[in-house]
């Protein structure tokens, strides 16, 4: 009695909380970890609906997705490491250079 | 050379004279002071020939028009060109021949000033001014030479600016004429308006207007009570111009600028042009009783009042100066009185021999260096053709039988007596004090010992001597000329009562001057003393420049000025420029609250567009 | 029967993780809740036949990513924050969230999916066929990803470089 709108709610709720995350975390690192439940909520959506036509294509979707989302964490980590460096600090709202 | 091109070298030759002076000649004296006179001798020149022309059996027909399209626009038409007839041929005789004496005269008047050039391209410019007012076809171009003549008087009379007394009566001789033209640009707007009930069809136009008017003022288009009042709008620019009371306060002032421009601007040329203004639309002023009446009297009260404060003056030009304000008075008096001819009659006899007094007087302020009349003395010795073209011309001025002056006066004087017998009395009062101030004038500067620099006078050059005599000889022969007829006016019978009276009057004020100031057989202070309270009234000037000093600075600079200033302070600075600068800087200072500086906050803006999107696209309806 | 109950409880276990995720102050503790996520995603792919891709969720995302994260927590040494601290626009965000949230699950009811996932064929999904379309439609993007990878790394390593001072 699963149907496929079961998956896509989970996976449009799982998007939301990720959402969440990266709007309302101070640390450079937690608004990553948000973006990462996205990219995950994304992943289920393309297997259910893989699941749902009988297509394969989405879980070689997937496959690229997780490879990108691994390469964009490493770059992003090594930002990060920089930022801590330049700025002595990883919170969002002090990492500006703005005057006001 | 045809007659059109003769006109236009009227016209252009003076402007194109000021053009290489101000533009090539103003470090090369002998080039400006060559082509002003070049330029205006030429003018007289056409000026000569077409009258010639016009002549009995010559080609010459007047009225004659040539005139080009200035402004053509649908219900708008103004033309500039030149308009010749009798009045307008005899005026720019009138202007450039003593114009070229004057021009002539100044070459030795003003051979030590260092601005000679610019004088002379004033003057020049001046003389294109004065004669686009006389030839104009139109109360445009009339207005436009009018304005034109105002600022080169502001321009001469302040000719040596350095002087505070001489910007400042330049500027109050503008100030003044402005506040004339004012009304006097009502009037021509006015007139304009009524000239046709159908807009398109309204002119400017002189000869248009007076073939028109008349029939529409019959007819009722135009209500009858509009018109004396566009009359006196008109004649407000008249007691402007000519300096009529009272709006005669610029004229004595006037004083300051050089002789030869007091002679050829305000004695000659420009102050006459009201008056010709007014013989140029006679027609239209002819219509109005009432507006005739008003000019009539505003003109005795001006003749009067001034030959009071001339006999009073003590300044040399001062007094030549009251003297022009009476005479002019007459001219006003005349027109008021119906006689356009004899208005213009006495204009160009007082052109004559006011011109020759004061190139006289130029010439003794040149030798002596002195104005005050008390001071001088002696001059007949030392310089005698000054002397005695200065004995002309007051001759002349006086209403001495026989001169210019006599013949033009009493024309007037005839006028007057048919007329109104308050204004003859008064017109015949002033010509006894006309002759009193004349001569009080030549026995006390000329006559007497020397109380001053007088004994060390020497004559004057060559170059002011002979224009002086040129000048005599016309106050001498101007009665003869047959001016009167030329324009128009049947020959009358001669009145030998009017003219047996001004004789009269005119000895009485010679002799009683010569009793005071010759023989020193009546003392002036006594009398004086004795009229105490006109007198102190007279030397105040009547307290008329007190009033209009009061006038400004009071009511003008306290309450209309402070009124304007308080609204371009507050509302135009305040609200409008500052305001609109404060709006910007709030708006910006809003808008800028969106730079936050965290990224959460753009990542918020996105998503909040995403919703939008999402709400009126894809599930419209929520 | 057996399927709605691995499925409700795999879900509520995700879900409650992911906020875990979200609100936790500790750093560690957030990303070993995101560990369990990620496991119990790994579950419902296994629910939807997808063995490979749970299988590479499990090597790739939480044996190499998370892992990545623990390695950067613990070099920079973070330390949890305080609540006010921690949190910024917490109020504007999940107001907006929600929204967010509502506006994409009415899209998503309006088409009805009737049969039930497991009642449908499984896709032909072992490791053969995945990559029978790897290297036949899908070759072009598997050799780019390799650029990607080559560009992540080069990319890492000159961002961590210490200046030389």
């Amino acid at each position: 009695m699963i149907t496929l709108n079961h998956y896509l709610s989970v996976s449009a709720l799982l998007f939301s909380i990720g959402l969440m995350g990266v709007l309302t975390r101070r640390n450079v690192l937690m608004v990553l970890l948000g973006i990462e439940l996205m990219f995950n909520a994304a992943n289920l959506s393309f297997v259910a609906y893989s699941r749902a036509w009988g297509d394969a294509g989405g879980q070689v979707v997937v496959f690229f997705v997780i490879i990108v989302a691994a390469a964009e964490v490493t770059v992003g980590l090594a930002i990060a490491v920089q930022l801590m460096r330049q700025f002595r600090t990883l919170q969002t709202d002090e990492i500006k250079l703005l005057k006001w | 050379m045809t007659i059109p091109v003769l006109a236009w070298t009227i016209l252009l030759a003076p402007l194109a004279a000021a053009a290489v002076v101000l533009l090539f000649g103003l470090h090369r004296r002998a080039l400006s002071a060559g082509a002003a006179i070049l330029g205006l001798l030429t003018s007289f020149a056409c000026t000569v020939t077409l009258f010639l022309r016009s002549q009995h059996g010559g080609p010459l027909h007047l009225p004659l028009e040539a005139s080009i399209e200035w402004i053509a626009l649908p219900g708008l038409r103004i033309p500039f060109g030149i308009l010749l007839d009798p009045l307008s041929i005899l005026m720019t005789l009138v202007v450039t021949g003593v114009g070229s004496a004057i021009f002539i005269y100044s070459t030795g008047y003003m051979a030590e000033e260092r601005a000679y050039s610019r004088f002379f391209g004033l003057l020049s410019l001046f003389a294109f001014s004065m004669l686009t007012i006389v030839l104009a076809t139109n109360w445009v171009q009339l207005f436009i030479g009018w304005e034109l003549v105002g600022f080169c008087s502001y321009l001469l009379i302040g000719h040596w600016y350095e002087r505070p007394s001489a910007a400042d009566a330049g500027k109050k001789a503008f100030m003044v004429n402005r506040v004339a033209d004012f009304g006097f640009m009502l009037g021509i707007l006015s007139l304009w308006a009524v000239s046709s009930p159908i807009a398109a069809d309204r002119t400017f136009h002189f000869q248009t207007l007076a073939s028109r008017l008349p029939e529409h003022v019959a007819a009722g288009v135009i209500p009858a009570h509009v018109l004396p009042w566009i009359g006196l709008l008109l004649f407000c620019g008249v007691a402007g111009k000519s300096a009529q009371f009272p709006l005669h306060v610029w004229l004595p002032d006037a004083m300051e600028g050089p002789t030869p421009v007091s002679a050829l601007i305000h004695a000659a040329t420009m102050v006459a042009a009201g008056v010709y203004l007014l013989a140029r639309n006679f027609w239209l002023f002819e219509a109005m009783p009432s507006t005739l009446t008003v000019i009539m009297w505003v003109g005795v009260a001006t003749a009067f009042l001034a030959a009071c404060l001339a006999m009073a003056e003590t300044d040399l030009k001062r007094i030549l100066a009251y003297s022009t304000l009476s005479q002019l008075g007459y001219m006003v008096m005349a027109l008021g009185l119906g006689g356009a001819a004899a208005g213009m009659y006495h204009l160009t006899t007082h052109a004559f021999f006011k011109a020759l007094l004061f190139l006289g007087a130029g010439s003794v302020i040149h030798g002596t260096h002195e104005q005050d009349i008390r001071k001088l003395g002696g001059l007949a010795k030392t310089m005698p053709v000054t002397t005695a073209t200065f004995l002309v011309g007051s001759l002349a001025l006086a209403g001495v039988p026989g001169l210019a002056g006599f013949f033009s006066k009493d024309e007037i004087l005839v006028l007057a007596k048919e007329h109104n017998a308050a204004v003859y009395i008064l017109g015949t009062v002033v010509a006894g004090m006309t002759a009193f101030y004349t001569s009080r004038l030549f026995i006390t500067a000329f006559l007497s010992k020397p109380h001053g620099h007088g004994s060390h006078a020497h004559e004057s050059p060559l170059v002011m001597t002979g224009p002086l005599v040129c000048l005599a000889l016309l106050a001498v022969a101007g009665g003869y000329l047959g001016i009167p007829h030329y324009l128009g006016e049947p020959h009358g019978a001669f009145h030998w009562d009017v003219a047996l009276l001004s004789i009269g009057v005119v000895a009485a004020g010679g002799a009683l001057a010569w009793l005071i100031y010759w023989k020193q057989a009546v003392s002036a202070q006594a009398i004086v003393a004795a009229l105490a309270l006109p007198s102190t009234f007279i030397q105040h000037r009547y307290y008329i420049d007190a009033f209009y000093s009061w006038y400004v600075t009071e009511v003008q600079q306290k309450v209309l000025a402070g009124l304007c200033d308080w609204f371009e302070q507050r509302i135009i600075i305040g609200l409008i420029v500052n305001g609109i600068a404060r709006a910007t800087a709030l708006l910006g200072s809003l808008v800028r609250r969106l730079q936050t500086g965290l990224v959460q906050a753009y990542v918020l803006l996105f998503l909040v567009g995403v919703i939008w999107v999402l709400a009126a696209f894809v599930e419209p309806g929520w | 029967m057996a399927e709605a109950v691995s499925f409700y409880t795999f879900t509520g276990i995700m879900l409650m993780a992911a906020c875990s995720v979200v609100a936790n102050r500790k750093p560690i503790y957030s990303v070993l809740s995101l560990l369990v996520v990620m496991f119990c995603l790994a579950a419902l792919f296994v629910m939807l036949g997808a063995y490979f891709i749970a299988a590479l969720q499990v090597l790739l995302y939480a044996g190499a990513v998370l892992v990545l994260f623990l390695f950067v927590i613990m070099l920079l040494n973070l330390q949890p924050d305080d609540a006010h601290r921690a949190f910024t626009m917490r109020r504007t965000g999940i107001v907006t969230c929600l929204v967010f949230f509502f506006l994409i699950f009415r899209i998503l009811s309006r088409h009805r999916f009737e049969p039930p996932l497991s009642a449908l064929a499984p896709a032909d999904s072992t490791v053969e066929s995945v990559a029978r379309l790897l290297f036949t439609q899908y070759v072009l993007p598997f050799e780019l990803a390799s650029f990607i990878i080559l560009a992540a790394i080069v990319g890492a390593v000159t961002l961590s470089k210490q200046r030389a001072e």
